[in-house]
């Protein structure tokens, strides 16, 4: 049950974090906030509006924890094509045309939100998305770079303004004023600002955050002027910001006017698929820095950040999406609910009452630096590289995305990044079918494991952006301290953005102490190195498999076998012969075994491995994990297992049921068989039998000379495979002491 | 008495074709007769010939030295689907064996259309064999389904006999629970929690259930087999092949459908999700 005063009181001690968290984010929304608008071609006083109601809306009825709310990067380039293309040229009506735009955007959200469509944004590719940020930051960075350098009627689309910047730069030291030097000094210093600010190491001069430096900076620079300079301010008033009379009247009345044309319905489109995975991605992300590992009600951010729109929107403002940049500003400043988002915005309300002829006094370029830097953030060659790490194929998609969005438009631009997603997943399977008659079908199994309490989750065919929908829903059903083992080896074909989701999931769980193992990518082929590119069950032409390239439960393995100053070999064996003189694989063909982790001194060894039963090879596959102990003497051969499902096996070998005398408890829960009863009885002391009782349950056989040991017939976890290596050490530790002599019986 | 102690599957018919599986299919089908002490009717849709009589007769010989009437041959001209159901009516058949044709790849299987349609239409239970072989394959552990409806009870008492007939060592009773049923809409935290806390509601609730259905099932029948309950949740019919897939299980029993649409072959349910990718053996009770 929740104790509501205990949470009262808990929200209540919390407030004057969440305050001074809001009061850091709203030094950064504020700059933000002018220059986005900017940047969109809309009034600057819009994007302050924006984070007010967002801050205010959201708080109030949003769905998550520790996100802000606000004006969004991705939406500059919709906004700013709108605002010049609707009136075909008239910025002023185009922006009433725009804002009737984002209120139909966010009833389109609001609509989202009750349907339960967040789910929607998980149909998207991570190299597309990346492609997708990439292209918005190129676009941003190519018109801000001219209005950074004071060259503010810049015109054209990306690719024009970026070939024609070299030109501005030549005209500024050729024939340029006084005033434009000045303001283009501004935006490079600003710039620089921007870039070095994370070097400062002072705490309290890093408290304020880089763009109000800028802002704090160039009002200074203004009062300079106006107090200790002889001379004028000399930048001219058409390159500084410029804020209506009085901010809490004369709002704009959205024009509703071409409510059902093309264009406008195109124009709302746009916004609301870039708004919706913008604050999608932003809250996926945030709710990874919870400090309190809160899960973010998807749905519900959606209904309130529509409704945020649709008010913004009719007080002139831009719509409200969900901000990463902000949102971990608060996260790192102590914001702990969603009050901070609420003082953000309370922030902002002072600040533009009563620092209006302030803010009048901030230099477009200024703003522009700031967006510049957002924009190359967005671009940065960084992503490209860690992209180009995965494979060459998430390089072409991630391009094709970028080209595509630079020369067209988003939509068209993301949906051709998703079409060369699904074409290069067919090429590299080969097939179309895979992904044709799977396409529907669920292939997803979730069940609790009733022995071990573990959740096990198979996938079956091909798991890619285009089905990742349902592992999710399997995923975000299981309780978050649970121990989850994601199984694999039924899938044919894994691609990049499933896995890296469920890296995500791996550290939810870890976090939350639980365990997330994903089982059965090993033995899959893969197109690259990295740990995390795309996998499919048969191996590709081009690349072996190599030792670099471990998967996740590899590597995990590769650290356990380092904790215990162990070798690990991953690499795949076929001469697997002393196996077979295990009874449990008479009448099994052993594949390979792989992920071995070996002990040379005492002969300890775990290992995967792959067999089948069944005379007729496809019968049956199987793969599991076992340890064998090679021992320094001889002991009697035998079997102890708890279930009787294998027993017709060791009958068929001459093995017997065997009961040991004075331990009825024992008998009734192990199922001991053997060839020669006295051997057992003189080997299974009181020391031997108390053990097993008092252990956990494990498959148990002897050939004479070594043990195997195995916890239930599948991979084990990295997890069980720590137990199985403590269980099999203090095994082997009883069993050495025993005094077991075998010719001592025989003269008997 | 109780209903499950009376012999339910007395006489198997299975259709024979002359193709490269005739051995295996008839093997399959002798040893099923031996194990469960029944009649066996082989139906062939073609011409009679000499030639054919004689390889039938040939492969019979390994096992039946007295000829004391066990097999009948039935010849008919027609239809295969509809000879094979007007023959299983008339010779009041109890079981019909099919075997299924292995997939491009080896890992799936696949049973025709013809066969889809006997499934469909079967006026008694139905053993799909994903790979008839010469040899016998043991079948340790049988999957059957525990579903809420009345025909499990004897679907159960069906499973305990083929258990029993095949001394299998282990039968796991899956229960299939809809997600439909838990009403919850994992969101946040607080929905999870909610989520998780019905869904052990309801599996303890269709655990009873099950164990008051298997208390009808005499001793004698449970006493060999160890038993396992395990409930799913998920989409019915696919889960249960699913899991059946993962567990290794040779054998999959599950209820007939209630009714097959023309609907239900475009948004696939139930038996459909097995019949399109037969994860193992599966015997369909009616």
């Amino acid at each position: 049950m929740i104790n509501f005063k205990n949470t009262s009181m808990n929200f209540l001690s919390n407030l004057p974090k969440n305050m001074f968290s809001g009061f850091v984010v709203s030094l950064i929304a504020l700059p933000l906030g002018l220059g986005l608008a900017l940047a969109s071609g809309a009034p600057p006083i819009s994007g302050i509006i924006a984070a007010i109601v967002g801050g205010i809306v959201v708080a109030i009825f949003g769905g998550s924890h520790v996100t802000i709310a606000g004006p969004g990067n991705g939406l500059v380039v919709v906004l700013l094509g709108a605002i010049s293309t609707l009136a075909s040229g008239d910025l002023y009506q185009g922006y009433l045309f725009t804002l009737a735009a984002i209120i139909c955007s966010g009833a389109l959200m609001l609509l989202i939100g009750f349907l339960r469509l967040g789910i929607l944004s998980d149909f998207f590719p991570s190299s597309a998305i990346q492609g997708m940020l990439a292209a918005i930051g190129i676009s941003i960075l190519a018109k801000q770079l001219h209005v950074m350098f004071a060259n503010t009627d810049a015109q054209g689309d990306t690719i024009e303004l970026l070939l024609t910047f070299p030109s501005v730069v030549v005209g500024l030291f050729s024939q340029a004023t006084a005033s434009t030097i000045a303001a283009a000094s501004i935006g490079l210093i600003s710039l620089l600002i921007m870039r070095f600010h994370g070097a400062i190491r002072n705490p309290y001069l890093k408290l304020i955050p880089a763009p109000m430096w800028i802002v704090v900076l160039v009002i200074g620079y203004s009062y300079y002027y106006e107090f200790f300079s002889s001379e004028t301010y000399p930048i001219a008033t058409a390159l500084l910001v410029q804020l209506p009379d009085s901010v809490l009247s004369g709002f704009p009345t959205p024009d509703f006017s071409l409510l059902f044309t093309p264009q406008f319905i195109g124009v709302v489109l746009a916004i609301t698929l870039i708004s919706s995975i913008e604050s999608l991605l932003s809250i996926k992300a945030i709710d990874q820095l919870d400090p309190e590992r809160r899960r973010s009600n998807v749905n519900r951010d959606l209904k309130a950040l529509g409704l945020a729109s649709i008010v913004s929107g009719l007080l002139g403002g831009l719509n409200v999406v969900t901000v990463i940049a902000r949102s971990s500003v608060n996260v790192n400043n102590g914001g702990s609910n969603r009050s901070a988002n609420f003082f953000h915005a309370f922030f902002l309300i002072l600040f533009v009452l009563l620092f209006q002829d302030q803010l009048r006094r901030i230099p477009l370029t200024a703003l522009a630096a700031i967006l510049v830097y957002t924009g190359y953030k967005l671009a940065s060659p960084s992503t490209l590289k860690s992209i180009a790490k995965i494979g060459n194929e998430q390089v072409f998609i991630f391009f094709v995305t970028i080209i595509a969005t630079i020369t067209t438009n988003l939509i068209t631009g993301i949906f051709i990044g998703i079409l060369s997603t699904l074409i290069i997943h067919i090429i590299l399977n080969k097939s179309v079918l895979l992904f044709l008659s799977n396409a529907i079908r669920p292939n997803v199994l979730m069940f609790k494991e009733q022995a071990q309490g573990n959740y096990f989750v198979s996938v079956k065919n091909f798991s890619s952006f285009m089905n990742y929908y349902k592992l999710k829903n399997n995923l975000d059903a299981i309780p978050i301290n649970g121990d989850v083992i994601v199984d694999f080896s039924l899938c044919e074909f894994v691609d990049f953005t499933v896995q890296e989701h469920l890296l995500g999931y791996q550290e939810i769980f870890t976090r939350n102490g639980g365990s997330f193992d994903i089982n059965g990518l090993d033995i899959h082929g893969t197109s690259s190195t990295h740990p995390l590119a795309v996998r499919r069950l048969l191996s590709f032409s081009n690349a072996k498999k190599t030792k670099t390239n471990l998967t996740k439960r590899q590597k995990d393995l590769q650290n356990v076998a380092h904790d215990f100053e162990w070798s690990y070999n991953p690499v795949k064996l076929y001469e697997v012969n002393p196996l077979y003189s295990f009874v449990f694989f008479k009448l099994k063909k052993i594949n390979f075994i792989h992920n071995q982790l070996i002990d040379e001194h005492t002969n300890f060894n775990v290992f995967d491995t792959e067999y089948t039963e069944g005379e007729f090879i496809s019968q049956k596959q199987l793969r599991a994990t076992f340890l064998s102990i090679k021992l320094k003497k001889t002991i009697p051969n035998f079997t102890l297992h708890k279930e009787d499902l294998l027993n017709f096996l060791y009958r068929f070998s001459g093995f017997k049921d065997i009961d040991i005398k004075d331990h009825p408890d024992f008998s009734k829960r192990f199922f001991l068989m053997a060839e020669n009863k006295a051997e057992i009885e003189a080997f299974f002391t009181d020391a031997l039998v108390l053990f097993f009782e008092s252990n956990p349950y494990y498959h148990i056989e002897s050939n004479g000379n070594a043990l195997l040991v195995m916890k239930t017939e599948r991979l084990a976890s990295v997890k069980e495979v720590k137990a199985l290596l403590d269980f099999g050490i203090r095994l082997h530790k009883i069993v050495s002491k025993l005094k077991y002599e075998p010719n001592l019986l025989k003269t008997l | 008495m109780n209903p499950c102690l009376s012999q339910k599957f007395k006489t198997v018919l299975i259709g024979v074709a002359f193709s490269p599986n005739l051995q295996n299919n008839i093997f399959e089908a002798m040893r099923l007769v031996d194990f469960f002490d029944c009649r066996l009717v082989l139906v062939h849709v073609g011409e009679k010939t000499k030639e054919k009589q004689e390889t039938i007769r040939h492969l019979l010989s390994g096992f039946e030295d007295d000829d004391d009437g066990k097999v009948k041959m039935i010849w008919k001209d027609g239809n295969p689907v509809e000879v094979i159901i007007k023959s299983a009516q008339s010779t009041n058949a109890d079981l019909i064996m099919l075997g299924a044709t292995p997939r491009e790849d080896i890992l799936k299987f696949y049973i025709g259309s013809i066969a889809r349609k006997i499934v469909r239409k079967a006026p008694c239970s139905v053993l799909l064999l994903i790979k008839p072989s010469e040899d016998l394959r043991p079948c340790r552990h049988i999957v059957v389904n525990g579903l809420n409806n009345n025909k499990t009870q004897e679907t159960l008492c069906a499973s305990f006999e083929f258990a029993q007939n095949l001394d299998s060592k282990q039968l796991t009773i899956v229960e299939e629970i809809s997600k439909k049923d838990v009403k919850v809409i994992v969101q946040d935290n607080k929905s999870l929690l909610k989520s998780t806390l019905i869904k052990e509601q309801l599996s303890q609730k269709q655990a009873l259930r099950v164990h008051d259905v298997l208390k009808e099932i005499p001793s004698q029948l449970k006493s060999a087999v160890k038993i396992k309950i395990q409930p799913i949740f998920g989409q019915r019919g696919y889960s249960i092949g699913h899991y059946a897939k993962i567990v290794g299980a040779d054998l999959l029993i599950m209820n007939a459908p209630e009714k097959s649409t023309f609907l239900d072959r475009i948004f696939p349910h139930d038996m459909e999700y097995i019949l399109s990718e037969l994860p193992t053996d599966v015997l369909i009770v009616r």
